[in-house]
């Protein structure tokens, strides 16, 4: 962990609207939105539902637990801070709820990382105001 | 009420592309423009409708151009957006906004250093903004994620996939305004460095400075023009937005599949008419994806069908002859148009498809576009 003046990847940049998931994350759990009026779950946050248009939303704690969409690994970085991890894998995970996260694989060599498998949630303090959300394989 | 054969190009114009300083979008739109005039020996007063892409804005541009179109349009630069815009221009002079329209494209992204990656990535309107913190970024690297998810549900190889590259690079050999001037083969695709890997660097488009105009008017007008009109026979478009911050399920498929029915119901062909393809290649796989989506071949096949030269001049498929976005220059759809048209000319020297008469260009992404292009104006 870092502080924010030292830690040198991309921070997300936190809202009113967004910051239920990022606290959700803090306290060691995933949250997405869902819709008040269709129940629809989505993530990254948004002001409507793009369901219905219902304005009315409600964070909600989701399992965690999902499963690795597709992945690709970079061999370039396109951001200065992530020039140390290079090669470094991303996942889109989709958890069982049903939202796709974009996020890492923790523990994982990246000749390992199969479509299909089984990840939950972990939750990898990057500075003292932003906890990320990351997986782990689920065995 | 069918648009078949509705309008024709008259006029083309494009620049080598390459690294040109000292030229700004509008700068390089207008060389174009000229170009695409001179080639049709239409004066600026016989043009009434301006479309321009990339460059920023359609006041200034007129303004630099010296003109008063009576329809004026800016569209923005993203590839897909080639297509939209001339099936814009057709409507539009169909509906009688404008009887002349020139559709002008400029592109000085690599003298203004654009990347496709990194905090400047505003694919999907900044969609992806929320997953930089992970770092995921680049539409490059989005396609390899599809990529990816293509072989696992299907089989596809790496390897296939440099069929694609290997087909376009020989191509520009054959393009003296082609920026790539050297063969490739299998291996070197397979040996060229991993960007987003399941993705090479041949995998990739070539970022550069360039242009290119198109100027279409009615069929009724076109034949007062020198050059034979090429006809826009048929066109669809369809898109598949919701959600589109992150990968289609189905790589496009039925946007695709419902954009097909409208250009080929339009122009009264089959895919067995067509002498050639202009597939919108910003990555190899999107070739892959648009070969399926299009129907020349069963979802979870392309790779096996674009082998054994299937793209390649003197193939049963000759695709993206002046090289594509891959190895001529990513202008964005704009270039394959135009090459859609030199080519039903007969003016392609050593590229031309033999007897071409109907040419069809295709661009999937969440906005699909597809235009077939023909000789015949029945």
């Amino acid at each position: 962990m870092s502080t924010s003046a030292t830690y040198t990847k991309p921070l997300p940049r936190i809202d009113e609207r967004n910051k239920p998931h990022w606290d959700g994350n803090a306290a060691g759990e995933v949250r997405v939105q869902a819709c008040d009026d269709c129940s629809m779950l989505r993530f990254p946050a948004s002001r409507w539902c793009p369901h219905c248009l219902s304005e009315k939303t409600s964070w909600t704690k989701v399992s965690g637990k999902g499963q690795v969409w597709s992945w690709c690994v970079f061999h370039r970085a396109y951001f200065k801070g992530f020039e140390p991890d290079l090669p470094y894998p991303v996942v889109l995970v989709e958890l069982d709820e049903g939202p796709r996260i974009y996020s890492n694989l923790v523990g994982m060599p990246r000749d390992k990382i199969r479509i299909g498998m089984r990840v939950r949630a972990v939750f990898e303090k990057a500075t003292d105001e932003v906890t990320l959300l990351k997986f782990e394989e689920d065995k | 009420m069918s648009l078949r054969n509705r309008v024709a190009v008259i006029g083309v114009g494009t620049t080598a592309a390459g690294t040109m300083p000292g030229n700004d979008a509008y700068d390089l739109g207008l060389i174009a423009f000229q170009r695409a005039m001179a080639d049709c020996g239409i004066k600026r007063t016989q043009i009434d409708g301006l479309i321009v892409n990339r460059i920023p804005d359609y006041q200034r541009f007129a303004e630099i151009a010296g003109m008063d179109p009576r329809f004026a349009l800016v569209t923005p630069g993203q590839g897909r957006m080639s297509g939209n815009s001339i099936e814009i221009a057709c409507a539009a002079i169909e509906a009688g906004l404008a009887h002349t329209i020139a559709l002008v494209y400029g592109n000085n992204g690599k003298s203004a250093g654009d990347q496709y990656g990194g905090e400047g990535d505003r694919y999907g309107g900044g969609g992806v903004g929320p997953w930089f913190p992970y770092g995921m970024t680049s539409p490059g690297a989005a396609h390899a994620v599809m990529f990816q998810r293509h072989m696992h549900l299907y089989g596809t190889t790496s390897r296939q996939l440099a069929a694609v590259s290997v087909a376009f690079r020989k191509h520009a050999l054959l393009n003296p305004d082609a920026v790539m001037k050297k063969p490739i083969t299998i291996e070197d695709h397979q040996n060229s460095r991993f960007i987003a890997e399941p993705l090479h660097l041949f995998d990739y488009c070539l970022i550069n400075d360039g242009s290119v105009a198109l100027i279409v008017t009615s069929a009724e007008r076109a034949k007062d023009f020198p050059k034979p009109p090429v006809y826009v026979r048929g066109f669809g478009v369809s898109t598949k937005l919701k959600g589109s911050s992150l990968p289609p399920d189905d790589f496009w498929h039925a946007p695709m599949q419902q954009v097909a029915k409208q250009t080929y119901d339009m122009a009264g062909v089959t895919h067995d008419d067509l002498d050639g393809l202009m597939i919108y290649d910003n990555f190899s796989p999107t070739v892959l994806f648009t070969l399926e989506g299009f129907g020349f071949c069963k979802q979870g096949e392309s790779g096996d069908f674009v082998q054994n030269g299937r793209l390649e001049l003197g193939g049963e498929l000759p695709s993206n002859t002046d090289g594509g976005h891959l190895s001529n220059s990513y202008m964005q759809g704009w270039a394959l148009n135009a090459e859609a048209v030199r080519q039903l000319r007969g003016e392609c020297g050593a590229r031309q498809i033999k007897d071409a008469k109907l040419i069809q260009y295709m661009c999937a992404a969440p906005l699909v576009t597809s235009i077939i292009y023909g000789t015949d104006p029945t």
